[in-house]
């Protein structure tokens, strides 16, 4: 196929998303390597989470080309199929299911069989069990277990998300605003996360935050009406005159 | 397993309750004289079958609106069909002891002048064919219609709207005459079931614990389905069922068994229903049936089990109050019964009851079960 090499993690070329006459992507390329972690950012509008719907397959483009792993064509596959790919996704708004314990976030979360006729199972078995565990320590909620995720405050319930990406275990993961309603200290906290977590998972992440971003220390890009306007270290993209004027400027 | 399956003590309390309830009343009817103090009338034993029947329609309702999030404002539609399957076997066993005499047909076909059985309704002599079909008629219809539906992501009240129509339209069908299922007089005139008499005591008390063991295993059924993964997916899809996809599960494929689970029990809840009443008709598809159902569920207290049969009990006993008394007031009040749980316990009878041993950390307010109704 056109360009991408083998070895892309994620390939985007030309992607075109328009809602009603109005261009939310413009003909968006992006190319994600394996392993890599890369920051975008933006103005509102500028066509950030559509980038994630289209990769999700929430939404369909109007034309252009997004792979994954060179072959897997993400245009032609439903949300399910490209999450048990490999992709998996946290929202700008976090979205965890309240009515159940954190444990149960992660466990419904975990990797494995999906199948309505294979979920008549019980008990979580032992590995999945410790695996829980690890997963709520790295992110600080092992004395939540319990507890039932709609108590828990809007950084909890972010840091829970990111949990359960973990326990999809992904190979590519989407993070849309992280750190947004968190303090100084849990920002901190998170980009020494995502940090940890990319030695292990390639990662796209979505922030505003440009004292997170630079916390990353990440490839940057920024997108403007639905293209890339710059790409590059943080330096370079913030010392870029246009990336002032539409964004950092304001 | 064990553990998660009795892991819901109102479940226990209500499902020894029903239990213990059918016995004494079956028991009072066949063993105790009429001037004894322990006597079931056989009024009260048909009546309490009937009830029981309600609750498992009720129960299978709750399985969908309150863990699913399906807000079905026509599951009459199963309950019906289901009722009309046992009709046409209660039909055929009328025989030659029907008014026109004739061996094969019954009574409305001969009415209308009709030479022979129309196709659907061979094997239907057969009571296990026709117990099939109980089934599998609801069933099919349910998974058709969820296979449609859930797959074109229709959801809230769209959906709810398109069950209404269903059930609507049903009734529609089934009041013509050429349909050959008794137009609107319906399918009555019953006289045995598996040559015994519908009349009879001991039948009548039959179907009284027939009714109350499958209220009861559909009971366990549906404790197992929620206790298990398969229910924590299905809480996941009712809350938040975007999010669920995301994850790789496919909601429609969880919503569809649950739906098909529901009308099947509805089904078996119908045909039970139908020789304790002795009639069915196509008021039965009335979308005021249905939507009384959802009222059962949230007086109970929905995605609790429990409270499904508890609400069908208690608005039918408070229903059959009324309207022996004042049966000109029952629809204000049942409307009034309606917003009223609506404003004060939004939760119902059970959720209400269940809230007050929730974990610690959970508010009290929060009733996302609502919300997703709602929605």
């Amino acid at each position: 196929m056109t360009g991408a090499t083998p070895d892309t993690l994620l390939y985007l070329d030309g992607v075109t998303v328009t809602f009603d006459g109005f261009r939310a992507l413009n003909s968006l390329s992006l190319i994600l390597m394996p392993g890599e972690m890369r920051a975008v950012i933006g103005p509102n509008g500028a066509g950030k989470t559509t980038m994630m719907d289209v990769i999700t397959g929430k939404t369909r483009p109007d034309s252009g080309t997004a792979l994954f792993r060179h072959d897997h064509d993400l245009t032609r596959l439903d949300e399910p199929a490209i999450a048990s790919l490999g992709i998996g996704r946290k929202f700008q708004k976090p979205t965890v299911f309240e009515t159940q314990t954190v444990e149960d976030n992660i466990l419904l979360a975990l990797a494995g069989e999906r199948r309505a006729r294979r979920a008549f199972r019980f008990s979580a078995a032992k590995a999945e069990a410790g695996r829980i565990g690890e997963i709520l320590e790295t992110v600080h909620l092992s004395g939540q277990r319990d507890r039932l995720a709609g108590g828990l405050s809007h950084g909890q319930k972010q840091w829970l998300e990111i949990g359960m990406l973990l326990a999809q275990d992904p190979a590519l993961l989407l993070v849309d605003e992280p750190v947004a309603g968190m303090t100084d200290a849990e920002t901190e906290d998170t980009a020494r996360l995502l940090v940890g977590i990319n030695r292990t998972h390639s990662v796209l992440v979505v922030e505003h935050d440009m004292h997170f971003v630079r916390a990353l220390g990440v490839k940057v890009t920024c997108l403007h009406e639905g293209s890339v306007l710059a790409e590059g270290s943080i330096d370079h993209v913030s010392a870029n005159p246009r990336v002032v004027e539409v964004y950092l400027g304001r | 397993m064990i553990r998660a399956l009795l892991g819901d003590r109102l479940v226990l309390v209500v499902g020894f309750a029903v239990a213990a309830v059918a016995l004494a009343i079956g028991i009072g009817n066949l063993i105790f004289p009429t001037d004894s103090a322990l006597h079931a009338p056989t009024y009260t034993v048909s009546l309490t079958g009937k009830y029981l029947c309600y609750a498992l329609l009720a129960l299978g309702l709750d399985l969908v609106w309150g863990y699913a999030g399906i807000l079905s404002l026509g599951h009459g539609v199963f309950f019906g069909l289901g009722g009309y399957a046992m009709g046409m076997y209660l039909m055929r066993q009328i025989g030659t002891r029907g008014t026109y005499g004739h061996p094969v047909l019954p009574d409305f076909m001969v009415f209308l002048n009709w030479k022979e059985l129309p196709w659907y309704w061979y094997g239907f002599d057969n009571f296990g064919f026709a117990m099939l079909m109980v089934m599998l008629v609801p069933g099919v219809l349910a998974f058709v219609f969820g296979w449609l539906t859930f797959r074109a992501r229709v959801t809230g009240v769209y959906l709810s709207i398109i069950t209404q129509a269903l059930t609507f339209a049903m009734m529609l069908a089934f009041f013509r005459n050429d349909m050959g299922f008794g137009g609107n007089n319906g399918l009555t005139d019953f006289r045995d079931l598996l040559g015994f008499s519908l009349r009879s005591d001991g039948m009548r008390v039959a179907l009284l614990w027939a009714s109350a063991v499958a209220l009861l295993l559909g009971l366990a059924v549906c404790r197992f389905m929620v206790a298990s993964r398969f229910g924590k997916v299905l809480t996941a899809v009712r809350d938040a069922e975007s999010r669920v996809r995301f994850l790789g599960y496919r909601p429609e494929a969880y919503k569809l068994v649950a739906l098909v689970v529901s009308a099947v029990m509805a089904g078996i809840a119908g045909a039970l229903y139908v020789p304790q009443v002795g009639i069915i008709n196509p008021s039965e598809f009335a979308p005021a049936n249905s939507i009384e159902a959802v009222i059962w569920v949230a007086v109970g207290g929905r995605g609790t089990l429990a409270g499904a049969i508890v609400g069908a009990v208690a608005v039918n006993l408070l229903k059959t109050v009324f309207t022996a008394n004042l049966p000109e007031l029952w629809l204000f009040a049942l409307g009034g019964l309606f917003i009223l749980v609506t404003l004060l316990i939004p939760r119902g009878i059970i959720g209400s009851l269940g809230a007050l041993r929730l974990r610690p950390g959970a508010k009290l307010g929060d009733d996302p079960a609502a919300d997703a109704g709602r929605a």
